[in-house]
């Protein structure tokens, strides 16, 4: 059965792919009828696993055997990676049929369900990996798929450079990832999780010659791990890619860009907790690092006019929030909250797809509003989105926010103060940017002059059906499981997969902070429906009088001004020197140019010879053989 | 009196052959004139041949000289033939205008 689970979707992809002439519809047929038998194969795992404890380590073959090194391709079956399996099947599966209609009038259709189920296959080995190398090949073959969807529109200019970007960008991370790898092989002698864990806590005090230092082994690993993890969630610096990658189909956003890859980071975080329970500093630091990039995102979600551009940087967001609850040590509550946030996310991506759709292909929320009642179905399902995103009391969101500042609240500690105060804050942002979003897409006056309203229209079934299943999930998902992920016996089902150096009391909840962030969060709706549709003056107002401000916050902090300043333009002028003095001018010239040239001016002297006349051949033959006689006769 | 020796008979050669090359590369007009100094040539060649044949008394030189008269003829049927239809196809047989081998 596992089997069947992790090769489905590999075996879809090809057969998708090569199936592309057969039918127009078989390619999204076949591919999304075997990630479904997947997602549900997955569905059956975690409920075995959660019943009867049924887990295992299935091994495919010995991938790499030298010495004492081993390396297996496997399937390893936890708590955490079950968890995982639902979360990435299940998303994949309803995107897979939402993309049966998005993409309906797309010619490369076949290619593109072909890469999602690719991707998926991708993300599973990544989250079934038994060792480090495994969980790499799964982590550079989900960076590849996401490359290969963002520039899917090849012909679009933007969308090649986004992919690029995001590429360059991961590049960066997997780079710290494989160092991390390195030292681990280097110190430890083995890259199987098991055997790396157990040998960790005999190893907290070595201490390694790293660049001429000396350092703790076990902080540097976790730095360099978590690296990895901020390439790809797309954290503080190495966000950037994150935005631009909207440029790819929505669908891709959902299930890549907000559901699944962009969580892996945090996966490897909580993956290695054995590791990183081990070095406060760099506990700290994920933490200051997640708690810095959630409110980063958010003050800049809150004036984007794309409106995909405002739900990835809320997944940027949403991404800090699960890092600083891994940083403060609530590794259960990070995995909860990527649990809940799949939903959500991929539900509120999905819907700005369908909205996307409604106005053909507008995506900026300025020429949009007043459309709730001609999209009711896509406004009901964005609206039970939103809510679960910011945290409405009883929806998913609500409990696994909760849940982070709560433990946040508990670990007593200056860094989880710190979060507390950050959590709470990051959540009334999000409210409002979320509201505003909202409110500017589907309430006001009716903006955009080139689409009369009337010929704006609800999405299709097969488009709304799948965000139906989303929005169930994004209601009960919080409900349903958090007695299991984060109640009182969750550290009897986590077991082993997780690992926790002490587990923090979970002491009666004063009540000021039981009910501080749901006030804000309901308090959000009326403010924001109060600047943004009664009273837009007085944002209006605000801008101009904080203009500074406010460009500052709509060119996201000028990042990627600052990256261009310090390393794209000197790698720009550097690339430029080599190619135009040293390829072209020295290279070039002396080589095969030059060599060419000396040829071709030999052969236009030996042409002169080829007068053509006959006594000029029997003239050169003549001097040849008296040449040629004379020689023999002085020898 | 002069005795004349081999001596002679090789000079007369060298002149004869000498004559030819010149006449081909000098000949500035006409095909036929360089057959011809092709035929000085071979011609020069075989008093050559039965010179040294009779000074050193070997009957072989001569025989051979036989020989090369023989394929000269033959090719100097073939030379005049092709000069024919050279001119048949080009109108000229001046060698200003045989240069189609031009690089």
């Amino acid at each position: 059965m596992e089997y069947i689970l992790l090769f489905l979707p590999l075996l879809g992809s090809i057969l998708g792919y090569l199936g592309k002439s057969i039918k127009f519809f078989f390619s999204e047929i076949i591919t999304s009828l075997f990630i479904s038998i997947s997602a549900i194969l997955s569905i059956i795992i975690f409920y075995k696993g959660i019943n009867f404890n049924d887990y295992g380590n299935y091994k495919i073959f010995t991938w790499i055997n030298s010495g004492d090194f081993v390396a297996n391709w496997s399937i390893n079956i936890d708590p955490l990676s079950s968890v995982m399996l639902v979360v990435v099947t299940l998303v994949s599966a309803l995107v897979h049929v939402y993309s049966i209609g998005y993409m309906s009038r797309d010619p490369h259709k076949p290619r593109f369900m072909s890469y999602l189920s690719l991707f998926t296959f991708s993300m599973l080995a990544l989250v079934v990996s038994d060792n480090f190398l495994q969980l790499f090949f799964g982590w550079e073959g989900v960076g590849l798929c996401s490359y290969l969807l963002i520039g899917f529109w090849y012909k679009k200019e933007s969308a090649n450079n986004a992919a690029i970007k995001a590429f360059i960008v991961n590049r960066v991370g997997d780079f710290g990832l494989a160092i991390g790898i390195f030292l681990i092989f280097y110190h430890l002698g083995t890259i199987n999780f098991s055997e790396v864990f157990e040998l960790i806590p005999m190893n907290i005090d070595k201490e390694i010659f790293f660049l001429g230092r000396e350092l703790n082994f076990i902080t540097v690993t976790c730095l360099f791990l978590f690296i990895g993890a901020m390439g790809k969630s797309a954290q503080f610096l190495l966000h950037t890619w994150l935005p631009d990658a909207m440029e790819g189909p929505t669908p891709v956003s959902a299930l890549i860009h907000a559901a699944t890859m962009v969580t892996a980071g945090v996966f490897l975080v909580v993956r290695c907790s054995p590791i990183f329970e081990y070095s406060q500093f760099a506990l700290n630091l994920v933490a200051i690092v997640g708690m810095f990039t959630a409110v980063f995102a958010a003050s800049v979600a809150l004036v984007q006019n794309d409106i995909k551009k405002i739900i990835a940087y809320s997944t940027c967001s949403q991404l800090g929030y699960m890092f600083f609850s891994a940083g403060i040590g609530a590794y259960h509550v990070a995995i909860f909250h990527l649990f809940t946030h799949a939903f959500f996310k991929a539900l509120l991506f999905l819907g700005s797809g369908s909205v996307i759709h409604a106005f053909k292909d507008e995506q900026d929320i300025r020429n949009m509003g007043g459309v709730w009642k001609k999209l009711p179905y896509t406004y009901l399902l964005m609206i039970i989105g939103t809510l679960a995103l910011t945290g409405f009391p009883f929806l998913s969101g609500f409990y696994s926010k909760d849940a982070i500042i709560e433990f946040a609240y508990f670990k007593h500690s200056s860094v989880g103060n710190y979060a507390l105060v950050i959590g709470i804050f990051t959540a009334f942002l999000t409210a409002i940017y979320s509201w505003r979003l909202i409110l500017k897409t589907f309430h006001g006056p009716y903006n955009n002059k080139t689409l009369p309203i009337e010929k704006t229209h609800e999405s299709p079934a097969i488009m709304i059906i799948p965000l139906v299943f989303l929005s169930f999930g994004a209601i009960l998902a919080g409900y349903m499981f958090k007695e299991i992920f984060i109640g009182s016996h969750s550290y009897e089902f986590w077991r082993s997969s997780i690992f926790f150096l002490e587990t923090t009391k979970h002491d009666h909840v004063p009540l000021w902070l039981l009910i501080i962030t749901p006030v804000l969060v309901i308090s959000a709706i009326p403010i924001s429906y109060y600047y943004f549709i009664k009273n837009i003056h007085v944002v209006e107002g605000f801008k101009k009088t904080n203009e500074q401000l406010y460009k500052f916050l709509l060119n996201k902090w000028y990042i990627d001004e600052l990256f261009d300043l310090i390393i794209v333009n000197p790698i720009k002028k550097l690339g430029l020197i080599f190619w135009k003095k040293g390829d072209r001018d020295i290279i070039d010239r002396f080589g095969p140019d030059g060599i060419s040239k000396i040829i071709k001016s030999i052969s236009n002297k030996a042409v002169q010879l080829q007068s053509g006349y006959i006594y000029d051949y029997a003239f050169v033959m003549l001097i040849g053989l008296s040449a040629l006689i004379t020689f023999l006769i002085l020898n | 009196m002069i005795e004349i020796g081999l001596g002679h008979y090789l000079t007369l050669a060298a002149i004869i052959f000498f004559l030819g090359v010149v006449g081909i590369f000098l000949n500035r007009k006409n095909v036929i004139v360089i057959l011809m100094s092709i035929e000085l040539i071979l011609l020069a060649v075989n008093i050559n041949l039965i010179s040294f044949s009779i000074f050193s008394d070997d009957i072989v030189g001569q025989i051979f000289t036989m020989i090369t008269l023989t394929v000269a003829a033959a090719e100097a049927a073939i030379g005049l033939a092709i000069i024919v239809v050279f001119y048949r196809n080009k109108g000229s047989i001046r060698v200003e205008d045989i240069h189609g081998m031009k690089g």
